[in-house]
C-alpha cells in the first residue's frame, strides 16, 4: 500500500514536470472519450425516441385487418373487402383469455365541417375500448361511452389537428361539426400524440362510436362489417400465443378450408416496431464503434510518449535498480503513469462528451440520452487503454540493465 | 576476523559482437569487515567491471563472489535488487541523485524499495542526512546544492539501509581537492567512528592516501595489494556527530 501510494507519487511528480506533453497526450484520450459519450449519447437518444412512439402506438398491440377476399376469381387487397364483424371482435374477446381490450373499427376519409372552416381527414367508428388500447387520454371533455356505440349517436372526438385547423381559440366541446353533412356534438378533444414513426400526424384523426360509422358515414352492405380489429394482450410476452389463436378462431369462424388463404390478416405492430428499435441499436453500436477508433489511436500516442519518456529517463531508471528496485516497483510506476495519463483523459473526456453533446442536441434538436453504463464503460475503457498501451514501455522499463541505464547520457 | 567479502578466481569476459573482452582474468582476494580499500587503476584496468560484481550489478563469467557468504551466481534479478537493497549502498561519480526530488526523498528510495513506512523512512532519512552533515537542507533540491552537497546526500543515500558495504565509484571524480578532502573526511569518520566498510574505486593517488588498503589493478589482474600504514588524516567537513 505504502509502495503503491508512493508509486502514484511518483507519477504524478514526472506528469507535472511535462505539463504541456502530458496534455497533449492526453487529448487523443480525451477527444476518444468524448466521441464515445455523444455518439452512445445519441444513438440511445434515438432508441429511446422509438421506444416513446412505440408507446404513444399503445403496447401489446395486434391488429386485425379484414380483407384478401376471392370474390369469382378476382382476389382483393387486405382491408379493401369488409370480411371482418363485430361478432369476430366479440370473439376474440370472450374465448382467448389472453387478450383484454378489442376495439373494431370501421374508418374513411371524410370532410369534416365548422362553419367556414373545412378539413379532411380520417374518420374513425370504433369502441370506447380504443382509447385503453392505444393507452390515448384526453386532454377535455369525455369519451363516449358503450350506450353511445349502443344507440349509435353522432357524438365525436377530435384530434388536436381537427382543433388547431377548424376551431382557432373556440372551445370545441359541445360545438357541432358536421362530418360528410351530418352533425355530430364534439365530446371530447383527444391528448396530442404526435408523429407516427412513419411520419403520419397521429393526431388528425376523429373517433366516432362505429354504429354511427357503419350507418350514417360509410354505409355498409352488411351490417356490422368492420375493417379492422384492435386487440390488445394482456403480456407482451403473449403476443404470439394471442397471435395464432385470432388465426385459429377465424379460420374457424370463417369456415376457411385447411389448404385455402385467410380472408384476413394480424399485423404484430409492435414487432414491426422492435425491428426499428434493433436498427436504431445497430446505429448506436456503430457510432461506438467508430468513435472507440479514436480511442485506440489516443493509446498509441500514450504508448508513443511514454516509450519517450521511459528513454529520456534511463538514468534515473537505473539508480532506481541499483539501489533495489525490483522488476514489478518500475513496471508499476511506468503503468501507473500511463494509467493516471488515461484516467484523466477519460474523466476530461467525459465531461467535454457530455457538454457536446448537450449543445449539439439544443442546436439540432436530436434526442439525446445519457445512461450511466456508457459512461462508466468510457472511463474503464480509457483506463483499460491505460494500462494496455503503457504496458509495453513500462515493461521495456523494468528490464533495463542497470549499468547501462546509470551510465546512458 | 571473518571475512565480509571473499572473490576467487573472478573471470569477467564481455562479448561485443566478434571481439571477446576480458575485463577481469582471475582476480583472487578477500575484504575483512571494517576495511577502508581504495581499488586504483588506470581506465580499462577491470576495476570498474569488478565493482559492479561486488555490487551485485552484474555477473562474473566464472570464478566465485561471496558477500557474507552469499552467492549470487543463480539469483533472479528481482533477488539481486533485494541483495542490493539491504546489503550495499552505492555512491557514484555522477552523484546519480534525482532532480526534481528533494534530498530526503532521495535518500528514502532504498527505503521506499525495501518496503519501510512513510513515518519510519522520513525518520532514517533524517538522521543519515545529518549523519553526513546535511542537517537542514531536507527539502533542497540537488540543483539547489553545491557538488559536494550533493555527494553527501548520495552518501546518505547509501547508508540509509545500513548496509553491509559502501561502494565508491569516483566519488571525487567530479568536485575540487577541497570538497574531495571533505568527501573523504565523512568516509574517514563513517568507517573509523561507525565501522562501515568501504570500497572505493579512484585514479588518484591522494584520494586513496586516504584509505586504510590499496588494491591496483592492471590489465584485469591484482598487480599490488598493500595496508596503507599511516593513512592521510583529512578534515572531517562538517561531518556527523
Amino acid at each position: 500500500m505504502t509502495r503503491l501510494l508512493a508509486s502514484l507519487r511518483i507519477a504524478l511528480r514526472a506528469l507535472m514536470v511535462n505539463k504541456m506533453r502530458s496534455a497533449l497526450t492526453m487529448l487523443g484520450i480525451i477527444i476518444g472519450v468524448s466521441a464515445v459519450i455523444a455518439m452512445v449519447a445519441v444513438g440511445s437518444g434515438a432508441k429511446a425516441r422509438i421506444a416513446e412512439q412505440i408507446a404513444s402506438m399503445g403496447s401489446n398491440l395486434l391488429i386485425v385487418l379484414s380483407g384478401s377476399s376471392t370474390s369469382g376469381g378476382l382476389r382483393f387487397g387486405t382491408g379493401t373487402v369488409p370480411t371482418l364483424t363485430v361478432d369476430d371482435a366479440k370473439a376474440i374477446l370472450t374465448e382467448i383469455p389472453a387478450v383484454k381490450y378489442v376495439a373494431p373499427s370501421l374508418g374513411g376519409v371524410a370532410q369534416v365541417v365548422f362553419g367556414n372552416q373545412n378539413w379532411s381527414t380520417i374518420v374513425n367508428g370504433t369502441t370506447p375500448e380504443v382509447l385503453e388500447i392505444r393507452d390515448w387520454r384526453l386532454s377535455s371533455g369525455r369519451s363516449f361511452t358503450q350506450q353511445d356505440v349502443d344507440g349509435a349517436t353522432k357524438v365525436c372526438l377530435l384530434g388536436q389537428t381537427i382543433v388547431d385547423n377548424l376551431f382557432g381559440g373556440i372551445d370545441p366541446i359541445g360545438q357541432v361539426v358536421r362530418i360528410k353533412k351530418v352533425p355530430f356534438t364534439v365530446l371530447g378533444v383527444l391528448a396530442p400524440k404526435g408523429q407516427s414513426t412513419w411520419g403520419q400526424d397521429q393526431d388528425d384523426t376523429i373517433f366516432v362510436p362505429l354504429t354511427t360509422a357503419q350507418k350514417r358515414l360509410f354505409g355498409m352492405q352488411f351490417p356490422g362489417m368492420v375493417r379492422l380489429i384492435a386487440v390488445q394482450a394482456r403480456e407482451p410476452e403473449l403476443m404470439k400465443d394471442v397471435e395464432n389463436q385470432i388465426n385459429d378462431l377465424l379460420r374457424q369462424r370463417h369456415r376457411i378450408q385447411p389448404k385455402q388463404d385467410n380472408d384476413f390478416s394480424v399485423r404484430n405492430l409492435t414487432e414491426i416496431m422492435a425491428t426499428a428499435e434493433q436498427s436504431a441499436d445497430v446505429m448506436s453500436y456503430l457510432l461506438g464503434a467508430i468513435a472507440s477508433i479514436s480511442l485506440i489511436v489516443g493509446g498509441i500516442g500514450i504508448m508513443n510518449i511514454m516509450l519517450v519518456s521511459v528513454t529520456e529517463r534511463t538514468r534515473e531508471i537505473g539508480i532506481r535498480i541499483a539501489v533495489g528496485a525490483k522488476g514489478r516497483d518500475i513496471l508499476l510506476q511506468f503503468l501507473i503513469e500511463s494509467l493516471v495519463l488515461s484516467l484523466i483523459g477519460g474523466t476530461v473526456g467525459i465531461g467535454i462528451g457530455v457538454a457536446g453533446t448537450l449543445v449539439l442536441s439544443s442546436f439540432t434538436q436530436w434526442p439525446t440520452l445519457f445512461s450511466v453504463e456508457a459512461i462508466l464503460l468510457a472511463f474503464l475503457f480509457s483506463g483499460s487503454v491505460g494500462v494496455f498501451f503503457g504496458f509495453y514501455p513500462a515493461r521495456k522499463a523494468s528490464m533495463l540493465n542497470p549499468i547501462e541505464a546509470l551510465h546512458y547520457e | 576476523m571473518d571475512s565480509l567479502i571473499r572473490v576467487q578466481n573472478l573471470v569477467k569476459v564481455y562479448s561485443l559482437g566478434e571481439v571477446e573482452v576480458i575485463a577481469l582474468q582471475g582476480v583472487s582476494l578477500s575484504i575483512d569487515r571494517g576495511e577502508f580499500v581504495a581499488i586504483m587503476g588506470a581506465s580499462g584496468s577491470g576495476k570498474s567491471t569488478f565493482m559492479n560484481i561486488l555490487g551485485f550489478l552484474d555477473q562474473p563469467t566464472s570464478g566465485q563472489y561471496l558477500l557474507e557468504g552469499i552467492n549470487g551466481e543463480n539469483l533472479s534479478r528481482d533477488e539481486l535488487a533485494e541483495i542490493r537493497n539491504r546489503k550495499i549502498g552505492f555512491v557514484f561519480q555522477g552523484f546519480n541523485l534525482l532532480s526534481r526530488t528533494s534530498a530526503v526523498e532521495n535518500v528514502e528510495l532504498p527505503l521506499l524499495y525495501a518496503g519501510t513506512l512513510t513515518s519510519k523512512r522520513k525518520e532514517l532519512a533524517r538522521k543519515s542526512l545529518s549523519a553526513v552533515g546535511l542537517e537542514g537542507r531536507e527539502h533542497h533540491y540537488p540543483s539547489q546544492l553545491s557538488g559536494g552537497e550533493q555527494q553527501r546526500v548520495a552518501i546518505a543515500r547509501a547508508l540509509v539501509n545500513e548496509p553491509s558495504i559502501l561502494l565508491a565509484d569516483e566519488p571525487t571524480g567530479n568536485l575540487d581537492t577541497k570538497t574531495s578532502e571533505e568527501i573523504m573526511g565523512i568516509f574517514q569518520y563513517l568507517n573509523r567512528d561507525r565501522g562501515i566498510t568501504i570500497i572505493m574505486i579512484t585514479h588518484e593517488a591522494d584520494i586513496a592516501s586516504f584509505a586504510k588498503r590499496v588494491i591496483l589493478f592492471r590489465d584485469g589482474k591484482i598487480v599490488d595489494d598493500h595496508r596503507n600504514l599511516d593513512p592521510a588524516n583529512a578534515v572531517k567537513g562538517g561531518a556527523g556527530k
